[in-house]
């Protein structure tokens, strides 16, 4: 046989398999819908896995890029927590100013919870001692007012910057500006607010009070330990070098030794990116993999019903077969069957997948993000599916004796 | 056309081989009309068969159209049966999905021919249902159908055409017209063999092989219709 003639056949027996399926629609319908459920199914929850990892990475780039930010370590012994010990203190901060290279601000901050009122209304908020470079390390920007200057700082003055869910909780309609709040019995007026950055997390950004550092030292909490030291740094690719020349340096200044455990710990954006990409991908995984289940469902479904219809047409591949069908002309009719049956399923899939996942997201709780790799992915599978699934009925099919199979009722 | 050289075909039943055909020799020339005849049981299916290429012979030798087809695999039978076989079945055995037209140019789909459509309606002219060519089985008439397959049997123009009880699902009428369609075929040079057990419908051929036990048992040439073909009559071989 040619080239030709070969190429001939292989398409007038791809056009009997796609005749026989629509010869038997409903059941061809039927076959399609567990396709195209299963691709749909993982197109939607990769695409759920997705938008979380977005909105987490996005989030997160919220909070400022190239920021290291160093906790006080707990001095482990044993299984006790020693908080009290003082490891961080805001000296520190000035020696990171000065000796590592590359830095451009520090942010130390001290913070404890505790309520705040304003006349008859009080809520329980994190008062944050902060310096004026606290700002723009943390990507905050300010809404009215002012920020906490140098001034502040050094003559340690009583006022305060209240994020957006304070000043709802205090005010309400009211405009906060110029208002005296009193935090532990202490008056302290409110010189501006900051723009609200969205909760959505554990924590919510919003609720806090600025006031200076040296005005939390002194007059408010009586102490020097850090919560937090946020170090920006000028390049993402200085990170790792300023990273160990302050580890360094803390290690120096807090005298320990050699080979001992340091008593503070830096963590970099990056780091907690990672984490929470990895998070997420797991995630993804779990979804994906779950959904994936209804896409082996959905090639069952096809190898059942191509079982059901080699056995319905025994004698149809009888006849062919004494006609002068060889193994492998049957065995690729009743395969592109089973591959027709899975591809236009898997993008009709597509098409579910994309709108159900637009529907997800519009729905609003969840963020989704439609990739190319899900719909590649999904749909690959199924038509993988397809050949997988239908190959065994088609190899049945090719195997059946001609005189048996013209016998057959 | 055909030689059968000590044919033998055994079934396996569990633990017993069960013999089929003995000893079988048999020469078919280019141009005859054989019929095969015997009680059920004799063979004649297994022969068939056989002759058809749907089988394979457990010891022996076959040559068709100078072809020895004993020792060929399934996909080389496949294409034996495609070019050089035209079957016709006693239940017509046509596609019921597929119009007069398919049903007679699928051995031309396997084949990988050429002008497959126009190809059919000439052979449906043939058998006088050209104006059928667009119906499907279920509207046709059982002689209608044994027609749409004899015309399935000659598209190709095979040297060998096969008729399996061919009027055996048909009433007297219809059964003369299908026997004239293959008388036709025999005077303008087809090879024909055809089994079945009625002893009128065997006398149309020009030749008749009865078989009884999986043996060939008598070889008589029918005279009238010998000296009626137009190529002579056929020359009758039994080796003993």
């Amino acid at each position: 046989m040619t080239v030709k003639a070969r190429f001939r056949l292989l398409l007038q027996l791809a056009q009997i398999a796609i005749r026989s399926l629509a010869q038997r629609k409903t059941r061809t319908g039927l076959t399609m819908l567990g396709v195209i459920i299963g691709v749909g199914a993982v197109i939607v929850m990769v695409s759920i896995g997705e938008g979380a990892k977005q909105s987490v990475s996005s989030r997160i780039k919220g909070l400022g890029t190239n920021l290291l930010v160093i906790r006080p370590g707990f001095a482990r012994t044993g299984p006790v927590r020693a908080t009290s010990v003082q490891t961080l203190v805001p000296e520190d901060a000035e020696a990171i100013v000065k000796e590592v290279a590359n830095v451009v601000a520090v942010a130390p901050e001290i913070s404890q919870t505790t309520q705040v009122k304003y006349l008859a209304q009080n809520t329980s908020t994190s008062v944050i001692g902060v310096t004026p470079d606290w700002l723009d390390v943390n990507n905050h920007a300010v809404k009215e007012g002012r920020f906490l200057d140098d001034l502040d700082e050094r003559t340690s003055r009583k006022v305060a910057v209240l994020g957006a869910t304070v000043v709802n909780a205090l005010f309400g309609g009211v405009s906060a500006e110029n208002q005296t709040i009193k935090i532990r019995g202490v008056n302290f007026q409110v010189v501006g607010t900051l723009q609200s950055k969205g909760s959505g997390g554990a924590r919510d950004p919003d609720d806090q009070v600025l006031i200076p550092l040296s005005t939390a030292r002194t007059r408010l909490f009586g102490t020097d330990n850090l919560r937090s030291l946020s170090v920006q740094i000028a390049s993402e690719g200085a990170m790792d070098r300023a990273q160990g020349e302050i580890e360094d340096l803390l290690r120096l200044r807090h005298n320990i030794q050699a080979g001992a455990a340091s008593d503070f710990s830096i963590g970099s954006q990056k780091d907690l990116l990672d984490t929470a990409s990895q998070v997420s991908d797991t995630f993804t995984a779990l979804l994906a993999a779950v959904a994936g289940v209804s896409l082996l469902v959905g090639g069952i479904g096809i190898m059942n019903i191509m079982l059901v219809s080699v056995t319905e047409r025994t004698r149809e591949i009888g006849i062919r077969k004494a006609i002068g069908a060889r193994r492998c002309d049957i065995l690729f009719q009743f395969l592109v069957e089973s591959i027709v049956l899975s591809g236009i399923g898997g993008l009709l899939g597509v098409a579910a997948g994309v709108g159900g996942a637009r529907i997800v997201g519009a729905m609003g709780s969840w963020q989704t993000t439609v990739g190319g790799g899900a719909i590649a992915l999904a749909f690959g599978v199924a038509m993988g599916i397809g050949v997988f699934f239908g190959l065994y009925p088609a190899h049945k099919a090719s195997k059946l004796d001609p005189i048996e199979a013209l016998r057959h009722e | 056309m055909i030689r059968l050289v000590g044919l033998e075909k055994d079934y396996v039943m569990g633990d017993e081989i069960v013999p089929a055909l003995r000893e079988v020799n048999l020469h078919v020339q280019r141009g005859s009309f054989v019929a095969i005849m015997g009680p059920s049981g004799s063979g004649k299916s297994t022969l068939m068969n056989i002759l058809g290429c749907l089988d394979r012979s457990s010891r022996g030798q076959y040559v068709l159209d100078g072809e020895d087809v004993s020792d060929l695999d399934d996909d080389d039978l496949a294409g034996i049966r495609n070019r050089k076989i035209g079957f016709v079945f006693q239940s017509f055995n046509l596609l019921h999905h597929a119009t007069a037209a398919e049903n007679v140019a699928l051995p031309l789909v396997y084949a990988g021919a050429e002008q497959q459509t126009a190809r059919a309606l000439r052979a449906l002219e043939k058998v006088a249902l050209a104006h059928r060519a667009g119906h499907r089985p279920a509207e046709l008439s059982g002689g209608q159908r044994q027609r749409v397959a004899i015309a399935r049997a000659i598209i190709t123009e095979p040297p060998l055409i096969l008729a399996d009880e061919p009027t055996g699902n048909l009433d007297t009428r219809t059964s003369e017209e299908i026997l004239a369609i293959f008388e036709d075929l025999h005077r303008s040079g087809s090879t024909i063999v055809m089994v079945t057990h009625e002893r009128d419908v065997a006398e149309h051929a020009a030749r008749i092989v009865t078989f009884r036990d999986g043996r060939l048992v008598s070889d008589e040439t029918v005279p009238a219709r010998a000296e009626a073909s137009a190529r002579g009559p056929a020359k009758a071989e039994v080796s003993p």
